[in-house]
């Protein structure tokens, strides 16, 4: 392996990110709604809203109230049940939908990467260079992965902050973030972004636009949005346990895609379908 | 890089190479062989097979049957240190159009593995070269269409290949952009490079190939020097004889007018022919061989190739 061809190609891949304004304005736009703005509107609604207009599901709180962690649950526990609703809200049901940056991120540097590069009809060149098969798609894939993964943990500490500053007036302490944060963030962050990537090299290869690769491998946010909607109702809770499961079901499912992205990244069959 | 690769002769073999794309013959056997520093023109329509054997030729396909060698290694099984030595332009330019001239050459001389400590000096030296100096922090985006061209050559010839491969390098182009590549052809065959020029621009490169092969429907129908294309075609020579008043009886050719055009078998029945004229009592005021264009006889041997076996 030739690194320097590698990191040529991640640098390079990410120069034509930041030309392209399709890509790079969601790339911001989506972590700045999920971790500023959604977080911030949650916490901050109970205070804005009469107690009496909020349909508030005791079940699910109190459901919740056993299975997260203890200090989270005693933080909690005392408070009016429309901010016990959003602390939970903010601590635990929207832990996945937070998934969706780098699976989001990685989807949308990978289809320019990939089908962008044949779209702008510049695979052709790259393919006559002497990197080898695995250079090339190494480095298109780290160029993907990497700001995915970095996004995501820059978005974490900025939703760490939004959280703690808008509920310091109601518990008076950074409690956030609670232990089941960590594996999701340093886990199953990397093998969301992998997976997202993934099916994008795959679907890449079958189509011919940027356009058409981002949102047929955005499918992938169905993953997401099924955990959002299990916590949502109550049917899961997503513990350490089970996030660090759900984080090795990820790694499994990636290592199958790249075996699937190796053998349809080779030169023989990209320049046969250009 | 071109000092590591011995040098070889012929830089480029191919020995019946076969290539079908969803059962549809791409190349269908062909056969060539491009001397070291020559350029070596493939001549033929579009779809005709010769972006498949420039890319069978850079081991970025595999034959399906066949045998080939460039600068002696084998394509298939050294298919990157085979691109480590040749240089490509692409039909399209294929450039990062987001990115700067400079930004182009640099990753691409990464790539090739241009040492980080020369790299800069030799895309000045390059761009200098292309006349593109003045544009180096431009997007290529923005450039003309000829410049963009001369940035792909640019790019190609960066880590100096031994050998190039120069798809259709002035399709698309104005004259005078055309002919600044052509000039450039030719420089880089002074300068000791194998070039493998494929174009359907016969006159262009009837200027500057000193070889030939005629590419139709992925079958070389001829290859060789102009001359050599000549005799295929023509038994011998054609000559015009212009007389001054009525062409004697007794002279063998096609008459038109004061004119006569006659094929003779060597240039000193050419003399024969003018003494024949005289003697008869022709006065002839010119004598001229009429040489084919390679267009003609592009065009002749296409016609027989549709007689298969007549040119095997």
């Amino acid at each position: 392996m030739n690194w320097r061809s590698i990191w040529a190609i991640a640098r390079k891949d990410l120069k034509e990110v930041f030309a392209n304004r399709a890509v790079w304005a969601p790339v911001i736009l989506l972590p700045l709604i999920l971790v500023v703005a959604l977080p911030a509107l949650l916490i901050l609604m109970p205070s804005m809203v009469p107690q009496q207009q909020m349909n508030i599901p005791a079940d699910l709180v109190a459901k919740l109230l056993v299975q997260v962690p203890k200090g989270l649950a005693e933080l909690i526990a005392p408070l009016p049940p429309t901010q016990q609703v959003s602390l939970l809200m903010v601590s635990t049901v929207f832990a996945p939908m937070l998934l969706t940056i780098p699976l989001m991120i990685a989807s949308l540097i990978g289809a320019n990467s990939f089908a962008g590069e044949k779209e702008r009809k510049t695979l052709e060149a790259l393919l006559y260079t002497p990197a080898t098969d695995g250079e090339l798609l190494l480095g298109k894939m780290l160029a993907a992965v990497i700001p995915a993964v970095l996004l995501s943990w820059v978005s974490f500490v900025l939703y760490a902050v939004v959280v703690n500053a808008a509920s310091w007036p109601i518990v008076r302490q950074v409690w956030f973030p609670t232990p089941t944060w960590w594996p999701l963030m340093l886990w199953v962050t990397p093998a969301i972004a992998v997976l997202g990537l993934g099916l994008t090299v795959i679907v890449s290869s079958k189509v011919n636009t940027f356009m058409e690769a981002n949102q047929l491998s955005g499918v992938s946010v169905i993953v997401v949005v099924a955990l959002v909607v299990s916590q949502v109702s109550g049917a899961l809770y997503l513990g350490t346990g089970l996030i660090i499961l759900l984080g090795a079901v990820v790694w499994a499912l990636d290592i199958g895609l790249i075996a699937v992205a190796i053998k349809t990244f080779s030169r023989s069959s990209l320049i046969t379908r250009m | 890089m071109a000092d590591t690769i011995p040098f070889t002769e012929p830089a480029i073999m191919a020995r019946e190479l076969r290539r079908s794309f969803d059962g549809r013959p791409a190349v269908a056997g062909i056969s060539l062989e491009v001397r070291s520093g020559e350029v070596f023109g493939i001549l033929g329509p579009n779809g005709s097979g010769k972006t498949t054997t420039v890319r069978l030729l850079n081991g970025l396909i595999s034959p399906d049957a066949g045998e080939m060698r460039v600068l002696g290694l084998d394509p298939v099984t050294q298919g990157d240190q085979v691109r480590r030595h040749t240089g490509v332009l692409t039909e399209s330019p294929s450039l990062n159009e987001g990115l700067s001239v400079y930004d182009n050459l640099e990753f691409y001389g990464t790539l090739y593995g241009i040492p980080a400590a020369t790299l800069p000096a030799r895309i000045k030296s390059v761009l200098e070269r292309m006349g593109l100096t003045s544009r180096m922090l431009d997007k290529a985006g923005g450039l003309s269409k000829g410049m963009k061209q001369r940035l792909a050559i640019a790019r190609a010839i960066l880590h100096e290949p031994p050998v190039l491969f120069l798809d259709e390098p002035t399709s698309g182009l104005d004259p005078e952009a055309a002919e600044q590549i052509n000039a450039l052809i030719l420089d880089l065959k002074r300068q000791g490079h194998t070039v493998f020029l494929c174009t359907h621009r016969l006159t262009e490169a009837e200027r500057v190939c000193d070889r030939f092969a005629f590419f139709s429907q992925g079958r070389i129908l001829a290859t060789g020097t102009k001359a050599e294309l000549e005799r295929q075609i023509d038994g011998g020579l054609r000559v015009e004889l212009e007389f001054a008043g009525e062409i004697p009886e007794g002279l063998v050719g096609t008459r038109e007018e004061q004119m006569l055009q006659a094929t003779v078998d060597t240039r000193d029945a050419i003399a024969d022919l003018v003494a024949a004229a005289v003697t008869a009592g022709g006065r002839v005021v010119r004598v001229s061989p009429l040489i084919p264009s390679l267009e003609d006889i592009y065009f002749t041997l296409q016609n027989r190739s549709e007689a298969p076996h007549e040119l095997a």
